[in-house]
């Protein structure tokens, strides 16, 4: 966390220095700041940053990958004339065990068109989904435990 | 070149909202139309709302379309969380289409605690005290 602050004032010192305050100089600003960080970085303290940022930015766009074509997938059998669909509640044995990653887990598990998060277990053990269109009910919680939950574990846990 | 793109995202935003509403009339029961309008909806909002960022192109807008998107992603999934267990709770029925409801029986309708126990690999119930 200290990397990244460090980071956000090597952006702000370059907004300083160009003296233009638009979205893009900061943006391009934290880019700098990043590439000077990882030139640098044997001579700071270790620190997982390096390893992070790739990560939450493979993770962010493999969500809006996921998130267009799922919803593109439920247009077309919302305008198919016959309704196909198989729909099932699903209890999905949870890995992961902490409140933030449970509550990302589930958001993301939501905003996925054809599956919608119902509940978690009192123990933690559990996470029910409701689903549209289920094949093989041990299929499906494998895509959700490789996808979603592995992701989500390498990120917060 | 910025009204093409202004365009093609409200176009977008357009079309999925009118599939979550769609979604809402054609669907069968509380869960499947749930699932239609919640994300539909969101990916719909959230192109507009970039049409909008788009096409005044300066600082204050962009930041503010770029909060209410977060703002929607945030908090969209929780409102459906709420109602989809409040609809199980009062006990909308499922279409009989429904492949399987492992949550069926796993709820304790008096205090709303809910149980885990697993399908497949279902080890053995056993009574701990609850904490």
């Amino acid at each position: 966390m200290n990397t990244l602050l460090l980071n956000t004032l090597l952006a702000l010192s370059w907004i300083a220095l160009t003296g233009t305050f638009t979205p893009a100089n900061l943006l391009f600003g934290f880019v700098l700041g990043y590439g000077l960080l990882a030139f640098t970085q044997r001579l700071l303290p270790p620190s997982r940053y390096f390893t992070m940022v790739p990560r939450v930015i493979a993770f962010v766009l493999l969500f809006l990958a996921e998130l267009i074509q799922a919803n593109l997938r439920v247009a077309f059998s919302v305008l198919s004339p016959r309704l196909d669909l198989r729909p099932a509640v699903v209890a999905i044995p949870l890995s992961v065990r902490s409140d933030p990653a449970i509550t990302l887990l589930a958001n993301l598990i939501t905003l996925t068109p054809g599956t919608l998060y119902l509940d978690v277990s009192e123990d933690r053990q559990v996470m029910y989904v409701h689903t549209i269109h289920v094949h093989d009910l041990e299929q499906f919680r494998q895509g959700i435990k490789n996808g979603f939950e592995r992701r989500v574990k390498e990120l917060l846990e | 070149m910025t009204d093409v793109i202004t365009a093609a995202l409200m176009i977008v935003g357009a079309f999925f909202m009118v599939m979550a509403g769609l979604g809402v009339l054609r669907m069968p029961d509380l869960f499947l139309r749930m699932s239609a309008s919640s994300k539909a909806s969101t990916l719909g909002s959230g192109a507009l709302l970039l049409a909008v960022a788009v096409h005044f192109g300066s600082v204050g807008v962009t930041t503010r379309a770029v909060a209410t998107i977060v703002f929607l992603l945030l908090t969209t999934p929780i409102a459906a969380h709420m109602l989809g267990r409040a609809g199980y709770f009062v006990g909308v029925k499922l279409v009989e289409t429904t492949v399987i409801d492992e949550l069926a029986g796993q709820y304790d309708l008096r205090s709303h605690r809910l149980r885990s126990k697993q399908p497949a690999t279902a080890p053995p119930e056993s009574d701990q005290p609850q904490v």
